[in-house]
């Protein structure tokens, strides 16, 4: 019973809840708004109007989406406060920083120019419209670059010294602070995963429409589009996950070491990784498993014949320098979670190359293939889902590497009884939300979309709604 | 002037354009039933704001950025402390913030019913919310030697507090009402400047009852001149309406959020959160906020950019300048016949082309 209103537990459980949730909007919002600029300039470019509907499909899309990505990040903001304020106290002269200008430079640009671009079709000259899309996409990368950053300090802190007299790690290096290598490997990592579960989504939708034979001159490119999309940034994902990798070996060894469940430091051939393995439910002891030789050394170190730390080696490290205590995250979630995060993504790179070849030349795939490119839409979130999973638990039980144990930043006169209830609320309100969301992304997808509209008989404009709302 | 003092009017800045910009956003979310008649009714006031509600509502995000960046102890204690009271908050923004997108997106009566329904809920609350949360913080609270709050949900809803509930609930009404005749025409506008009179009077009497219990009770001698300006403000915003003045009205009363939300953070210093069992728990502007090198950082940050934002919020609400009737709305086919592909937005371009609100030929 106590376990249950357990302050620490359900802070935990919320914080990573709602921060999954806002995660489930956040990669469409910063992928279709680049799509839309990319259809819109394309339109702008040879004014054909097939680029408009795209455009303009893709657009609705991505309001209904956005929404969602807005009010979910206030949650995460103020929950810095609510639930882990003696974190907000250690940790704020270092990390509201980023926080701050993520707002200053990016959210008031992305927030006022996607007004403008809603609304301004028929206010602003063509240019200027253009430019305003142009901008929110920008912006919303923008703002994940702060955003990764504040979580960089997180895995790796860098640009501080602890002031004693305060009890709080205090800035000293803006500069070393957003050049963290963790945030320079994560954010082209996480920003590449984004735009494959944009492709996704594209793919889907033209496949919904296409095995129906219907929009298909909107359908077709769009299709294309999107199979490129996901190629393209699929493999840079990898390509970037391959030097994240490495710097969290630099940076947090455990990490590595819990995502391989490697209990003993191992070089060269025996630095292998898993594909798959049965063992203990604790993962100690293993009963079965296919491995790669040499693999892990390499994903660690780039070298065939380096040395990767297991986790017991590392307990007695963090055991001296640190003192007593378990410095081991689950293993079992970091070792699936790592696991699924590449398999995930590998199949939709696989499936997207699939499709690039049976549809060349304007080929036509059979049913069955329709099908798969229609339902692998959810693969690359779960990736992307798995993957923050996987560092954020493989950080535990450290909320700042190495400074502060999570245990130790959350809220000490918040009570249990308050934090589930806000657990139970977030949890029902998000989850009717997403039923909501998820019906009318449907809709829109399956609506298609809109007949080209006629342009003015007299200046050869093309007229748009209004009002929005 | 300190830096910490800087960063504490800073932030007030910051609070300041959210109670003006939003406050108008609540106002304009509760005139709903008062206002909106039918549909179309409820699609012009949802649509003054349609464009701009999102920035607005950015500034409360940057205010909560920036108290965490430039008072961390501050920022820490008060979300911690008013847990419940910022959950509240935080589920009536969410739903106001999804029903603007989501209402539209069905055709049935019913649909936009519970989504108009959510839009009230999720604007009066925060506008009551807001004063509470102020008038607390002015007031002070029970704070241990770790600045955590000792005190109970209970405590928050102390007469002082709620009073200040209801100013902030009234004046955001009111100013949502001068928002909605400043910036619609017809009979819609008719209707708000009514309303306006009505709900100004009951206004005036609430909020000059609270700031004369503010400065009674926690104000300076700085405070209580800014609480008569905002007074006489107040009421030259009243008189302004009944001249029909729209602009005027509209300003005055802005200025006179601006200049209470001001006064209230002058009555504070040098505290930011008093302790009300010992003032050794104070929080201070000196003792909550960040370091030299944090709030020089943070001090270029803002002087570069605070201009630039200005200026491009600025241009937003020049481009939507245009006031809103009933003919704005273009005449949609009822979508109960729009089963295939078409939907409602596809007569959007006919319809706009044909109407002739006037519209379709702002861009000129
Ligand atoms: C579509 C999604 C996706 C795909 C296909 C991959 N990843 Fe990933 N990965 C993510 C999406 C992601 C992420 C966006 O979820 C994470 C979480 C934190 C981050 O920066 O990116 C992540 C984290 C993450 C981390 C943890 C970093 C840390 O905790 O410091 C590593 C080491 C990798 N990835 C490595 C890889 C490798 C070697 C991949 C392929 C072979 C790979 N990722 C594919
Ligand atoms: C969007 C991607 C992210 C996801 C899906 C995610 C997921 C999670 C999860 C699952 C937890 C719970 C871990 C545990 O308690 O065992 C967690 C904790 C946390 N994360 Fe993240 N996270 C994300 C990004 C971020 C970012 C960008 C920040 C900071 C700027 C951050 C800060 C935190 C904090 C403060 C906690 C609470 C302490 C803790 O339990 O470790 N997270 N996150
Ligand atoms: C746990 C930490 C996080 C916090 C505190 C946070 C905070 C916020 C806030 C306050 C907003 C609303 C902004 C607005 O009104 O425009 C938002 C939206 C957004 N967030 Fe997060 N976020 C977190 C995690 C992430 C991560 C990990 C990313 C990206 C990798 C991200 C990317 C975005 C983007 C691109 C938006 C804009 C999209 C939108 O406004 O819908 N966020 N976030």
């Amino acid at each position: 019973m106590n376990d249950l209103l357990d302050p620490l537990l359900l802070s935990r459980w919320q914080f990573g809840l709602t921060t999954i949730y806002h995660f489930l909007f956040v990669p469409l919002t910063i992928g279709l708004a680049l799509t839309a600029a990319i259809f819109q300039t394309a339109w702008v470019r040879t004014n054909k109007a097939q680029y408009l509907q795209l455009t303009k499909f893709f657009g609705k899309i991505f309001l209904i989406n956005f929404a969602m990505g807005v009010v979910t990040g206030i949650v995460q903001e103020f929950q810095f406060g609510m639930n882990w304020s003696d974190y907000s106290r250690f940790v704020g002269d270092v990390f509201g920083a980023p926080l701050a200008l993520e707002g200053l430079l990016a959210f008031f640009l992305e927030a006022t120019f996607i007004g403008l671009w809603i609304f301004g079709w028929d206010r602003l000259p063509k240019k200027l419209h253009l430019a305003t899309i142009w901008i929110t996409a920008l912006a919303s990368i923008l703002s994940a670059y702060f955003i990764i950053a504040a979580n960089a300090f997180m895995q790796n802190p860098v640009g501080y010294q602890i002031n004693q007299a305060k009890g709080r790690a205090e800035l000293t290096d803006i500069w070393a602070l957003l050049t963290n290598k963790v945030a320079l490997a994560a954010f082209p990592h996480t920003i590449f995963a984004c735009f494959m579960v944009t492709a996704a989504l594209i793919i889907s939708a033209a496949a919904w429409h296409l095995t129906r034979k219907q929009h298909v001159d909107t359908m077709r490119p769009a299709l294309k589009f999107g199979l490129w999309m996901m190629v393209i940034a699929g493999i840079l994902t990898i390509f970037t996950g391959d030097q994240l990798g490495l710097a969290m070996v630099q940076t947090q060894p455990m990490k590595m070491a819990a995502a391989e469940a490697l209990y003993n430091t191992a070089t060269g051939a025996n630095a292998s990784f898993s594909l798959f393995t049965l063992g203990t439910p604790d993962g100690v002891s293993e009963l079965f498993s296919i491995r790669i030789p040499y693999l892990l050394s390499f994903l660690s170190t780039h070298t065939l014949n380096g040395t990767v730390e297991g986790i017991n080696d590392l307990q007695a490290q963090y055991t001296q320098t640190y003192g007593p205590g378990d410095y081991t995250p689950i293993i079992w979630v970091t070792y699936w979670a790592f696991r699924y995060m590449i398999l995930f993504g590998v199949l939709s790179i696989v499936t997207a190359v699939a499709g690039l070849w049976f549809t060349r030349k304007g080929r036509e795939p059979k049913r069955w293939m329709w099908k798969v490119a229609i339902w692998a839409v959810p693969l690359p979130l779960a990736a992307m889902i798995v993957g923050w999973v996987f560092t954020e638990m493989g950080r535990q039980p450290w909320l700042v590497f190495g400074l502060l144990k999570t245990s130790d930043g959350v809220s000490p006169n918040t009570t249990g009884l308050e934090v589930l209830i806000s657990l139970i609320a977030f949890t029902l309100i998000y989850g009717i939300l997403a039923v909501v969301e998820f019906r009318l992304i449907k809709k829109a997808v399956h609506q298609g979309p809109e007949e080209p509209p006629e342009p003015d008989e007299v200046t050869g404009e093309i007229a748009h709604e209004a009002t929005v709302y | 002037m300190d830096l910490p003092t800087l960063w504490f009017f800073i932030l007030g800045f910051f609070f300041i354009g959210y109670f003006v910009l939003d406050g108008f956003d609540f106002g304009v979310g509760m005139t709903l039933p008062f206002l909106g008649r039918d549909d179309t009714d409820r699609r012009v006031l949802i649509n003054t704001i349609g464009p701009i509600w999102d920035l607005n509502e950015t500034w409360v995000i940057v205010a909560g950025a920036v108290m965490f960046a430039a008072f961390p102890e501050w920022y820490a204690t008060l979300f911690s402390g008013f847990y419940l009271v910022m959950l509240a908050i935080l589920l009536a923004l969410i739903l106001r913030g999804v029903s603007f997108e989501y209402r539209h997106q069905r055709p049935e009566a019913s649909w936009k019913r519970r989504f108009d329904r959510m839009i009230v809920i999720g604007s009066a609350v925060p506008a009551f919310l807001w004063g509470l949360v102020f008038a607390n913080v002015v007031r002070g609270v029970p704070l241990d030697a770790g600045f955590n709050f000792t005190g109970s949900l209970l405590d928050l809803f102390n007469p002082y507090a709620i009073l200040g509930g209801l100013t902030t609930l009234l004046l955001f009404f009111t100013h949502g009402v001068i928002f909605v005749s400043l910036k619609t025409s017809g009979s819609i506008h008719e209707r708000a400047r009514a309303l306006a009179m009505r709900s100004g009077l009951l206004t005036i009497v609430v909020a000059a009852a609270f700031l004369v219990y503010t400065t009674v009770s926690y104000g300076t001698v700085w405070s209580g001149i800014l609480s008569a300006v905002a007074a006489v403000t107040l009421i030259g915003s009243y008189i302004a309406n009944l001249r029909t003045a729209d602009r005027w009205a509209f300003a005055l009363m802005a200025t006179t959020i601006a200049v209470a939300v001001l006064s209230l953070f002058v009555s504070l210093m040098p505290d930011v959160m008093p302790a009300t069992n010992d003032p050794a728990n104070s929080l201070t502007i000196a003792n909550a906020s960040s370091s030299g090198y944090t709030l020089t950082i943070m001090s270029w940050v803002a002087l570069i950019f605070v201009p630039l934002i200005l200026l491009y919020q600025g241009f937003t609400y020049w481009v939507f300048r245009k006031r809103l009737s009933r003919a704005s709305i273009t005449e949609e086919v009822e979508p109960g016949a729009a089963g295939a592909g078409g939907g409602g937005a596809g007569a959007g371009p006919s319809g706009a082309g044909s109407s002739g609100s006037g519209e379709a030929a702002a861009s000129a």
